[in-house]
């Protein structure tokens, strides 16, 4: 275990008594100061993951440590390190906003801090609302205050499942300065979406799970340079039915109903075999109409890595 | 010991009672005020004395009884049934607070509601009866443990049930009868002799009747026996939490 490690997840298991298997032994270290992004489709253990790490679900077998401590022998140590912001609107109807979060605080034995609790609901623009019920809130303000509450015993690591969907555009840019804040000043931050753009966005490392399993851990840029292609568009002006034997060796994909073709290269290599590509076309007797590079997207990175995971 | 998130469970319980006051605490002091008129003051008068205990002040133990173990049940299961059932039992499952502290925090503020009300109908019963307490240690020491025994009941009701019709079931299909034919209403020496062998078995004839020893010194069993059941009852619900806790049985997946 390096010393930056914060979290250790070693060969955990969730199986459940249908026979169903959450997750099929992960292994995953998660670094002091990072902001990880768990990305995976619907379904894929994201969620049992994190929720094995907060003491909600009891692994099957493996062991997780946080902070060096077993979540399941010193659970006392490791949940009072983590907040939780769980993916489901799960929020009493009845009580009042400031209450609702001073609780939470109790919750983890900490001493009443009003003044702690003030900050963070005006750092979440909740303020206003301090005394509302909560059933009075709309969707994007129940997400907020589900993240004051997570952060109200003042946690080490923060853990947010899903906290961007069904958010708006407004919530999502608070959420993000509020999570690039708590970067700063030391907070671990575990988010799993299967919205790409916001690993893109904001995260250090992605790790990859589908179907209960760990595809990949990489830092976010060398994940994208190592599998991100840039791709050439090449419009046709006439359509043409397949690829001529000729261009067989560029493994050209034909598109937009025989309109356009696709190429796929490494803007890193030293030769990227366009030049060649495009006399070989024009030799081929092939006309061109426009022409489009693009990177592939972390988007694309993920659907791929998911095609080979099935 | 994480005694500031016991405190914070157990306030959290308490607010509930002051927010539903008209549900937690309204509606069985009018119900029960409703026994001592029909019962107690109409049907009553019509009833001789029962060893120089009108019939209304008769009926006071028993009907503080029934409320008690009614009000005990619905109030744990109903505490813990509801983070169940909107999901904020995840935040308690995830905060750093032991089993033990949180069957404290909520069974804790089932039994003081239960104490409350109780008190609450004791004083709502002098208003229309007259009342006299001969042994008060032994009425509170019942009270007391009463409400936590049931509290305790209630809170396992409340952490098997999958759905709302499970968690009425056994108040509605068990506790009811058993304190109506308990001689909460009545004394088990009124009944033909084969129905007073019955009645033994069944637990709240016990508390009811220590209970109004405790009061009128006057009962079916010996207060002994009573007290003995309570705390036999009591070690039942203790042991069959420990061990329902201890296999996670419907608590954690």
């Amino acid at each position: 275990m390096s010393t930056d490690t914060l979290i250790k997840i070693d060969n955990v298991r969730k199986s459940y008594a249908g026979g169903f298997e959450a997750l099929k032994g992960v292994n995953l270290e998660i670094k002091k100061g990072e902001i990880l992004a768990l990305l995976g489709p619907n379904g894929a253990g994201k969620t049992t993951l994190i929720n094995a790490i907060c003491g909600i679900v009891i692994p099957t077998s493996g062991t997780i440590t946080v902070d060096g401590f077993d979540v399941v022998k010193d659970y006392r140590k490791t949940r009072s390190l983590i907040g939780l912001v769980p993916q489901e609107l799960t929020l009493e109807a009845f009580e009042q906003v400031f209450q609702n979060v001073s609780y939470t605080r109790g919750l983890y034995g900490k001493k009443k801090d009003p003044a702690f609790i003030e900050k963070i609901l005006k750092d979440l623009s909740l303020w206003d609302k301090k005394d509302n019920r909560l059933r009075e809130l709309s969707g994007g303000m129940k997400r907020r205050a589900l993240i004051a509450k997570a952060l109200s015993h003042e946690p080490k690591i923060l853990f947010l499942d899903e906290p961007t969907a069904g958010v708006d555009i407004n919530l999502r840019r608070d959420m993000w300065r509020v999570v690039l804040e708590l970067q700063k000043k030391g907070v671990t931050i575990i988010l799993t979406t299967h919205y790409i753009e916001e690993a893109e966005a904001i995260a250090d490392r992605v790790s990859v799970i589908n179907h209960g399993e760990i595809i990949i851990t990489d830092n976010k840029a060398d994940l994208m340079q190592k599998m991100g292609q840039k791709m050439l568009t090449i419009e046709l002006q006439e359509t043409v039915s397949q690829i001529p034997p000729a261009l067989q060796a560029y493994k050209l994909s034909l598109i937009k109903e025989g309109n356009a073709l696709t190429y796929s290269y490494n803007s890193q290599a030293e030769s990227t075999g366009i030049t060649t590509l495009l006399q070989e076309i024009k030799q081929a007797g092939l006309k061109l109409k426009d022409l489009q590079s693009s990177q592939t997207s972390l988007e694309n990175i993920f659907e791929q890595l998911l095609k080979e995971s099935a | 010991m994480n005694w500031i998130g016991v405190k914070a469970i157990y306030l959290h319980e308490m607010d509930r009672m002051r927010r539903t006051i008209i549900q937690s605490i309204l509606s069985p002091v009018i119900s029960t005020s409703l026994y001592f008129v029909v019962f107690g003051s109409a049907i009553g008068s019509r009833i001789p004395v029962i060893e120089d205990v009108s019939y209304g002040s008769f009926i006071v133990p028993g009907l503080m009884m029934l409320v008690l173990l009614t009000q005990s049940i619905s109030n744990a299961a109903s505490g813990i049934f509801f983070p169940k059932f909107l999901g904020t039992i995840n935040e308690i499952y995830a905060a750093p607070l032991s089993t033990f502290e949180v069957v404290l925090g909520f069974v804790g503020a089932a039994t003081s509601k239960s104490i409350i009300l109780g008190a609450l109908i004791l004083g709502t019963a002098s208003l229309f009866v007259e009342i006299y307490i001969a042994h008060p240690f032994v009425m509170i020491l019942m009270l007391v443990l009463t409400a936590l025994s049931f509290s305790l009941l209630g809170f396992l009701i409340g952490v098997v049930s999958s759905n709302w019709e499970q968690l009425s079931l056994i108040p509605t299909i068990i506790i009811t009868p058993m304190v109506f034919l308990g001689g909460s209403l009545y004394s088990v020496n009124w009944l033909p002799v084969i129905w007073q062998k019955i009645s033994l078995i069944n637990p709240v004839l016990y508390l009811v009747s220590g209970f109004r020893w405790s009061f009128y010194n006057m009962s079916d069993v010996s207060i002994v026996i009573s007290l003995s059941m309570i705390f036999i009852f009591l070690f039942l619900n203790i042991s069959a939490i420990v061990y329902i806790f201890s296999k996670g049985y419907k608590i954690k997946f």
